[in-house]
């Protein structure tokens, strides 16, 4: 009897992790036409400064080695959530939390500079497109933060469960697929720059 | 459940297909032309691996209904991606 209702919740289990799946795929369409309005709006910079003018490779390097190593903190919090290990998922998970908070403040850091600077999104089309592109990265972040910090709470308070597990391969997902879109982010919109 | 020496090489790959773009950006250890193509191909090759290693997507094993999905949001993103970008150059060099 037990088995079988284990059984049903594994096929459930699997469901809903491929419904979230095709969530995440939905959203890399938004995010590739994002990327292509950027790339028809790059060269409208309308006498505004380019990203040659503004970027910081010392910033790139930071947010890109914050996400990177995010993304396996987070692998190695569902690793230890399978494995049962109550407080070993717990710190992978605040380790994810503050890598991820480290990288929005490099971001928000970076993105209020360039508003000082006077380079905002109203300045040229080419900064409109970057600000829509960077900010939507930025915004998918934040709401993997949130869902990262719940997580903590719902295992502090109630241990691992079944609900749990699921729910924290869906971050895992989730998370592994912002850090796709910033590799991205970085190639086509940062790097050849410094060229 | 995904194996330690998954993530372990997983991981491995990503640093290093991160690091050469950046090192050869820095460095300029290439012509522009040179440098441009690999930041390309680095950026491909990583995001395959954290799609294998990481997301689970692999001809076989029990994702396996993750890769045909993800073909299908491809050919989406080519028909989309690719017909931007025709209308729109064909735009520019009309508008010249």
């Amino acid at each position: 009897m037990i088995a079988a209702s284990d059984a049903v919740e594994e096929q459930t289990d699997r469901e809903t992790e491929f419904g979230f799946w095709l969530y995440l795929m939905s959203d890399a369409v938004l995010f590739s036409l994002i990327f292509v309005t950027f790339v028809v709006m790059s060269s409208n910079l309308t006498g505004g400064p380019g990203g040659a003018d503004l970027f910081d490779i010392k910033s790139l390097a930071m947010q890109t080695a914050l996400l990177l190593i995010s993304s396996l903190t987070i692998a190695l919090a569902h690793h230890a959530t399978e494995g049962r290990h109550t407080t070993r998922a717990v710190g992978w998970l605040v380790l994810t939390c503050i890598l991820g908070a480290g990288f929005l403040w490099l971001e928000i850091g970076e993105l209020s500079g360039f508003v000082a600077e006077g380079a905002g999104p109203g300045r040229s089309g080419y900064l409109s497109a970057f600000f829509t592109l960077v900010g939507t990265h930025g915004l998918h972040v934040a709401a993997g933060l949130i869902w990262a910090l719940t997580l903590i709470v719902q295992i502090v308070i109630r241990g691992i469960d079944h609900r749990l597990l699921s729910r924290l391969a869906r971050l895992s997902l989730f998370w592994h697929f912002l850090d796709i879109v910033w590799i991205a982010v970085f190639s086509l919109v940062y790097l050849p720059e410094f060229l | 459940m995904r194996e330690m020496s998954t993530i372990v090489i997983g991981f491995g790959l990503a640093v290093i297909l991160t690091a050469l773009p950046f090192g050869a950006v820095i460095g300029q250890w290439l012509p522009r032309e040179g440098t441009l193509w690999l930041i390309a191909i680095a950026a491909v090759l990583q995001i395959m691996v954290h799609l294998h290693f990481f997301l689970g997507v692999g001809f076989s094993g029990k994702h396996r209904e993750r890769l045909s999905s993800l073909l299908f949001a491809c050919v989406l993103m080519l028909i989309m991606v690719g017909g931007t970008l025709w209308v729109m150059t064909n735009l520019y060099w009309r508008m010249m």
